[in-house]
């Protein structure tokens, strides 16, 4: 439970260190950097735009040829493999790869030209089947498309959009043209929407003739060419053939690079750390010989870094703690409540006057996850899932990583609850006693917390399950305003903690006290207090109202202004009670997941015995347990958020801290790592 | 009369999935849209949006399992047993509350999970916001949930 102390480092150094220094700070990733503004005639920026601009183009290329290769020479994936993480590289093999970038360059560019050519060919092959397509209907005609007559005769080779026969043709252009123009007509072939034509007259009436045609309906031909359509349909075939070789052949040496991928994959990486180092470039203040550096380490990686940067790169280091709103924040907590950092990032970071709540909110966090899901059978299956993954995949994703542990935890608590509410599967164990092995309930081999609830079963005994609920809500919320209490007398603030947290202790525990000691609740909690707690309930509510009546306002001078706002204040009582109901979804999900469960064994049981319904019966708890796993997982994920965000965090939690974001080695493949 | 009392459990079953199945299908459908719409642009947030558009299932689950304690409780699953005019009316109401929040509750929920698909289109690190607001409305759907829960269960021990 802790927000690191940052510390504000300077780094000064002459420049031919510069590009070793951002090296190692990149390779440690430990500190942040910041914009140090110092453009006054001794120090001066550098841009780098245009640097970064060319290695982000060399990187894109390299994972263009990446996945290049990958189209034609597929690697073959794990189911897992997204949860796998980044491969390791050592340095050496770093080293080797950084020799040869230039060599693996020319090698991506190859690929992309050759994947170019590819492309191209496949364009000219859908040319070139549009052609043969449109020129299908001419493979009669035996004069080119394009020809235009001889000396004396006018030829027109055309379209008529429409299905017409040679006589029709005829008549219609006779009613057009006068009796003396002679002409001749040729149907080459004719289909509903198309009718293809040779038109021929002597050339003092092609004008005449073309009118008239064109009146009808002519056009010419799609395809434009001075071939015969047989001819330039053989040529068409034989360009698409050409191409397919093209295509063949350039496959076939796309495929030759298979043994690429990685070095291309290390290029893409290795170009955008280079980038990224000219991003932090940009952000130093220069001389001619010397830089500065600026930004914000935590005080515990501090002095490491110092001691090397001063004594192998002659660097002064400048350090000096900082606490203010432009610190970036970084957490530090145990391994137990670590994972749930992810949880508070989510909401918020806290600032750097608030506490870190993460280990207080991993307790609850993991209670109210496991009460929620509370089946031992599917806490089991989420660890052994969960934990088997963590062994397995030794370079998952830090923050993924977090996740899985988060959920290894929420498993044993789910388990644990378990056992304390007796489901195992739902009832599986009893209902496969009786079903398949014919026993009778008293027979069923009693193990408590997998027959039998170790405490109380919630479908037995809703209502004790609704007041534990209640009573762990109650907790929760005491515990948000514990820390916020905390806060104001850490600050040294005793007054504020008596009129924000202690007021509200008094109300909402006076108030419970005296709800519990009324006769109404013996039927509901099944107890009841002596009448002597509704007194002193009562007599603690009452001064816990009067202190919030008479503080809650207290920023306001005008007294009426005052008494309003803590009348209002003393309003909120009701978000208190809103709050603790709240906190009935613990039993209603928990219901929820208990009685699905056993909604699924019972259908599955309901075949009887025999061998096929053992084996429907298998299939059905496999998928149906699969599936309630899968969606009351998510759900008490859900709640458990929002129980923390809305009901605890709104007791005392603001954030609005900007998060620690170190210059760091952020590939995508592979995972540099090392201490240089 | 015994007949009767059977008849309406079953129709508060009935309405529990009925009135809650639709509920959670609109919302379910509603997302799905705007999830395969996302994946258009990007497919690898599919994890994603799957679990938005899965937010508003819960309800029709919700309305299943109280049709489901009616229908084991009044012994149409399981061994048979006599009901009442008013036990099979008591159970009617029990549904009631699943039925109806399960149904109103599922539809908006689904709106609203359209709107987080669209933070997480944009911002993808927004997660976890997103899928809090959505929740908020699955609230009533539990707190009607539990309502009929209790119903039932009540409504078996007693005694007429």
């Amino acid at each position: 439970m802790a927000i690191l102390q940052m510390q504000r480092i300077m780094i000064y150094s002459l420049k031919k260190n510069r590009k070793a220094i951002l090296e190692t700070l990149q390779r440690r990733g430990v500190m942040e950097v910041c914009d140090l503004d110092m453009n006054d005639g001794v120090f001066f920026k550098e841009d780098t735009d245009s640097q970064q601009s060319s290695y982000l183009k060399n990187s894109s290329v390299a994972a263009q040829a990446l996945s290049t290769v990958e189209e034609y020479v597929p690697t073959e994936k794990s189911v897992f493999s997204s949860i796998e993480g980044r491969k390791p590289l050592s340095k050496e093999s770093y080293y080797t790869y950084v020799d040869e970038v230039n060599e693996i360059m020319r090698v991506a560019y190859e690929v992309l030209g050759a994947s170019k050519k590819i492309s191209d060919a496949k364009a000219e092959i859908t040319k070139q089947e549009a052609i043969m397509e449109s020129l299908v209907p001419w493979r009669e005609l035996d004069i080119p498309l394009n020809y235009k007559g001889t000396k004396k005769t006018a030829v027109f080779v055309g379209t008529f959009p429409a299905e017409k026969s040679y006589e029709e043709i005829c008549t219609q252009l006779k009613l057009q043209l006068s009796e003396e123009v002679d002409f001749n007509i040729e149907v080459i072939s004719s289909s509903p929407q198309l009718t293809c034509l040779v038109a021929m007259c002597h050339t003092d009436y092609k004008e005449q003739l073309y009118n008239a045609l064109r009146k009808e309906g002519f056009s010419n031909p799609v395809v434009e060419t001075h071939l015969v359509p047989a001819k330039k349909a053989k040529r068409a075939e034989n360009i698409i053939k050409e191409a397919n070789n093209v295509i063949e052949k350039n496959i076939k040496y796309i495929k030759s690079f298979r043994g690429m991928k990685d070095a291309f994959a290390f290029v893409e990486d290795y170009f955008v750390l280079r980038s990224e180092k000219y991003q932090v470039i940009k952000n130093l203040a220069n001389t001619k010989h010397a830089f500065v550096l600026c930004g914000y380490i935590p005080k515990r990686d501090a002095g490491k870094l110092a001691a090397t940067l001063s004594t192998k790169y002659d660097a002064y280091v400048e350090l000096e703690d900082v606490c203010d709103d432009d610190t970036p924040i970084k957490l530090h907590n145990n391994k137990f409540s670590e994972p749930v950092e992810s949880v508070l990032k989510t909401y918020s970071m806290p600032k750097h006057t608030e506490v870190d709540p993460t280990s207080i909110m991993a307790i609850f966090y993991y209670v109210f996850f496991g009460m929620m899901f509370s089946d031992a059978g599917y806490g089991l299956v989420m660890s052994l899932a969960c934990g088997w993954a963590l062994h397995h995949f030794k370079n998952m994703e830090e923050g993924f990583k977090k996740s899985v542990k988060m959920f290894f935890y929420c498993g044993i608590s789910t388990m644990f609850w378990g056992i304390m509410f007796g489901s195992f599967f739902g009832d599986a164990v009893s209902v496969i006693c009786q079903t398949f092995f014919h026993l009778e309930p008293s027979q069923i081999p009693q193990i408590p917390g997998i027959t039998s609830a170790l405490w109380f079963n919630p479908v037995v005994e809703p209502m004790q399950m609704l007041m534990f609920s209640f009573l762990l809500g109650i907790i929760h919320l005491f515990t948000g305003l514990a820390i916020q209490a905390y806060m104001h007398i850490r600050d040294g603030h005793f007054r504020y903690a008596v009129y924000d947290v202690f007021s509200w202790y008094l109300l909402v525990g006076g108030g419970i006290l005296a709800l519990l000691s009324l006769d109404m609740m013996k039927d509901m909690a099944g107890f009841v207090l002596p009448p002597v707690f509704l007194n002193i309930g009562g007599i603690c509510a009452a001064i816990g109202a009067v202190i919030i009546l008479i503080f809650a306002g207290r920023e306001s001078k005008n007294p009426v202004k005052r008494f309003l706002k803590g009348a209002y204040g003393l309003y909120g009582a009701t978000g208190y009670l809103s709050d603790i109901l709240s906190y009935s979804r613990l039993l209603a999900l928990g219901l929820a997941t208990g009685v699905i469960a056993q909604v699924f064994n019972q259908i599955g049981s309901m075949l009887g015995d025999s061998i096929i319904a053992a084996i429907l019966f298998t299939v059905i708890f496999v998928v149906g347990h699969g599936l309630n796993i899968g969606i009351n997982a998510l759900g008490a994920y859900v709640h458990t958020n929002r129980l923390q965000f809305v009901e605890f965090f709104g007791k005392f939690y603001e954030g609005g801290g900007k998060e620690f974001k170190p210059f760091r080695i952020n590939t995508k493949h592979y995972n540099i790592k090392e201490e240089i | 009369m015994m007949d009767l009392g059977l008849f309406f459990a079953v129709l508060g079953a009935a309405f529990a999935t009925f009135f809650a199945g639709i509920g959670s299908a609109i919302g379910v459908g509603k997302a799905g849209v705007a999830a395969a719409g996302v994946l258009t642009e990007d497919p690898s947030k599919f994890g994603k949006v799957l679990i938005f558009q899965l937010l508003p299932a819960t309800q029709g689950i919700y309305g299943l399992l109280v049709a489901f304690l009616i229908l084991s409780n009044v012994g149409i699953l399981g061994e048979p047993k006599d009901v009442t005019l008013l036990q099979g009316l008591l159970y009617f109401a029990s549904s009631l509350p699943i039925a109806f929040a399960g149904l109103f509750s599922a539809i908006h929920q689904g709106k609203c999970s359209v709107a987080g698909i669209g933070t997480v289109a944009k911002k993808p690190d927004q997660m976890g916001k997103a899928i809090i607001l959505p929740a908020m409305v699955e609230t009533y759907a539990i707190l009607a949930l539990l309502i009929s829960i209790l119903s039932v269960f009540g409504v078996a021990n007693v005694n007429m």
